[in-house]
């Protein structure tokens, strides 16, 4: 096979027919551009879910105690006395858990500076910013010190900061929960808002024992953050979490829920998944129309260019010669179109990523599958013009009018 | 004769099955054509002229009979080696010019050689084709379209493309039926030089006067040779474009 002479010769033929060539070119360039395009946006997307999801915390699984039902009235999640802190002791002896924090939860007035503010206040233990990759904007968290001390320490978020000191660094300086002064010992610095929409930073968080005792005089705790050493334990470690909490509890039904991250991150980022699959898929159909595109205009190309054909077998082209010429020029023409579209696709979602202000991502995997899908679609469609042109008898091609 | 025949024909018959009645278009022709002749074969249309020529120029294959072309047995070939066969032994120049358009003077002549079995470096590909538009007295128009050439010009064009793998015969269908007279005779010029040079050339005409340019006249009827005799009185192309042009003087045609 002469390939060498054969893309010569597919080369000159395309561009002889330069607006034709740009024409059939454009189906395949507006069907790959439409891929990346979508798969780029719907990336971006789903990038973004998993960047909000992973800054609830990394490897982080929460254990939530169970229903309270009484006389028919059934609370939520968290509600059930059932998670204590020795419940907390024994998950914290468990293999391949890194940080640990028992978490209490209420809602407080909270008073500062003659102003006053209703926000979430928190119990947690030292290892929270860390479960929570949350870094401190100054000062710093309270120590495990302050939590057997109960001390009557506290850390605040950026919302709270703002309205209680505007203008001025809180650390420091004292706030009231419940009529008792707590010294702020660090600011946390800004995370926005969460997937549900909550302010994450309209937050006052103490040790979860001054909570306890000084605060709401609990002995149970509403949920326990646990950080797994990482992605690949995350299931053993729910899986020991729920066998030890199930022997302790003694209990046929199980009075708790284990949630990781993963599971979270899996369910929300499933939804942008979809759309993504939703999209390619009408993208490939239009991939598939360019590629019929490009066996018609190869068709046409064929029967208008029989005498040629005549005059290449005559001058000595076998039907091979001309078989790989013309798939050839299919190919270069797909192939071509797929690198445009490829360029235009990528153009495309950088310049909505600009102006919508969405973050956008294009995989290389898809760059490759774009081209070398484009590459096959020449191939096919190009196939029986090209077979067809080859078959052809020289005498009568050359006698064609 | 010492040497052996380029053409070897030997009781070829073709018969097309097309329909319900055969057409015996070739009934038992046998030809020996030397090296260095130049031959033309003539008859009237369905003598079977055609039909003889694609199969010299081995495009179509006999149903019976044998051909030896330069001692190869081309009746048996199968279709990638007739295509060989007519790359490295022959050269075709046909009525309609047949040069691809929007393509170079010197892209129509180098596209034989794309086909060689043995690949031929791009710049020794140049150098043949500019050799062989030399030949036919082309070369300052290497760079042109066949648009923006003459008839008579896009025939030297072919011949040149004919040349170019070097040959063992040249094998030209009507090659002055587009063209007028004095272009006519101008091509039979270029033949007639290169027959000179030792090119064997067969071609196919319905023109006496263009045959009369040739060495040797083989006529054909109903699929029969009924003559073939040497060409007594040869007309010389450059006597013949004298006196076409003192003709055309004596009528004011041409200054």
């Amino acid at each position: 096979m002469r390939i060498f002479a054969s893309l010569k010769i597919a080369r000159r033929a395309l561009l002889r027919n330069k607006m034709r060539s740009l024409l059939t070119m454009l189906g395949i360039i507006i069907g790959v551009g439409a891929v990346i395009g979508s798969v780029s946006l719907t990336s971006g997307a789903t990038k973004q879910v998993e960047d909000q999801v992973s800054s609830l915390g990394e490897s982080v699984i929460t254990v939530f105690s169970g229903n309270f039902t009484s006389g028919g009235m059934r609370g939520g999640w968290g509600s059930a006395p059932t998670l204590t802190l020795e419940d907390t002791k024994a998950i914290q002896g468990l293999p391949y858990v890194v940080a640990i924090s028992p978490e209490v939860r209420d809602r407080e007035q909270v008073l500062a500076n003659g102003l006053n503010w209703n926000t979430q206040v928190m119990g947690e233990s030292p290892d929270y910013p860390q479960i929570r990759n949350w870094d401190m904007a100054s000062g710093s968290m309270f120590s495990d010190q302050d939590v057997r001390s109960l001390a009557k320490s506290a850390v605040i978020g950026k919302t709270v900061a703002d309205e209680l000191f505007p203008n001025e660094n809180p650390v420091g300086e004292t706030i009231r929960i419940r009529n008792l002064p707590f010294q702020i010992v660090g600011l946390l610095a800004a995370k926005g808002f969460n997937l549900f929409g909550q302010d994450q930073d309209d937050i006052v968080i103490v040790p979860y024992s001054s909570h306890m005792h000084r605060i709401t005089s609990r002995t149970f705790v509403n949920s326990i953050q646990v950080q797994a050493a990482n992605d690949k334990v995350i299931n053993l470690v729910q899986q020991e979490i729920t066998d030890v909490l199930l022997a302790r509890h003694k209990s046929k039904e199980q009075d708790f829920t284990v949630r990781s991250q993963l599971e979270l991150m899996q369910t929300v980022t499933a939804t942008s998944r979809a759309m993504g699959f939703l999209l390619a898929g009408v993208a490939a159909v239009s991939l598939v129309v360019g590629g019929i595109g490009i066996m018609n205009i190869m068709l046409v190309s064929v029967t208008e260019r029989t005498r040629e054909i005549g005059i290449r077998m005559a001058v000595g082209a076998r039907a091979a010669d001309i078989l790989v010429q013309f798939l050839i020029e299919a190919v270069t023409l797909s192939a071509i179109g797929g690198c445009i579209g490829i360029a235009g696709g990528v153009g495309f979602s950088t310049i909505v990523a600009y102006l919508k202000d969405m973050p956008t991502v294009t995989p290389v995997a898809w760059i490759i599958i774009a081209f070398v899908s484009s590459a096959i679609i020449g191939i096919i469609s190009g196939f029986y013009p090209a077979w067809k042109a080859s078959k052809l008898d020289p005498i009568d091609a050359l006698h064609y009018e | 004769m010492q040497t052996n025949p380029v053409i070897k024909l030997a009781e070829i018959h073709k018969v097309y099955h097309t329909g319900e009645v055969d057409v015996h278009a070739v009934r038992g022709i046998s030809l020996d054509i030397f090296p260095g002749e130049f031959v033309a074969i003539m008859g009237s249309s369905g003598s079977g002229k055609s039909t003889l020529m694609n199969m010299i120029g081995a495009l179509d294959r006999p149903s019976g009979g044998n051909y030896l072309l330069d001692g190869i047995d081309v009746s048996t070939l199968d279709r990638d080696a007739l295509a060989d066969v007519r790359n490295e032994k022959i050269g075709f120049v046909f009525q309609g010019f047949n040069l691809l358009s929007r393509t170079t003077a010197l892209e129509n002549v180098e596209m034989p050689m794309l086909y060689n079995r043995h690949r031929i470096q791009s710049h020794e590909q140049q150098e043949r084709a500019m050799h062989a538009l030399d030949l036919v007295g082309l070369s300052q128009r290497a760079d042109h379209h066949p648009n923006q050439l003459s008839g008579g010009q896009q025939q030297r064009v072919a011949i040149a493309r004919a040349l170019v793998n070097k040959p063992s015969l040249l094998l030209a269908d009507e090659p002055t039926g587009n063209l007028d007279s004095q272009t006519s005779i101008e091509i039979m010029g270029v033949f007639q030089k290169l027959n000179d040079q030792g090119i064997t050339i067969v071609m196919v005409t319905h023109e006496l006067d263009v045959a009369r340019f040739t060495k040797r006249m083989v006529i054909l009827r109903d699929g029969r040779i009924v003559t073939d005799e040497v060409v007594q009185n040869r007309s010389i192309a450059e006597n013949e474009l004298q006196r076409l042009r003192q003709e055309q003087q004596a009528v004011k045609l041409a200054s």
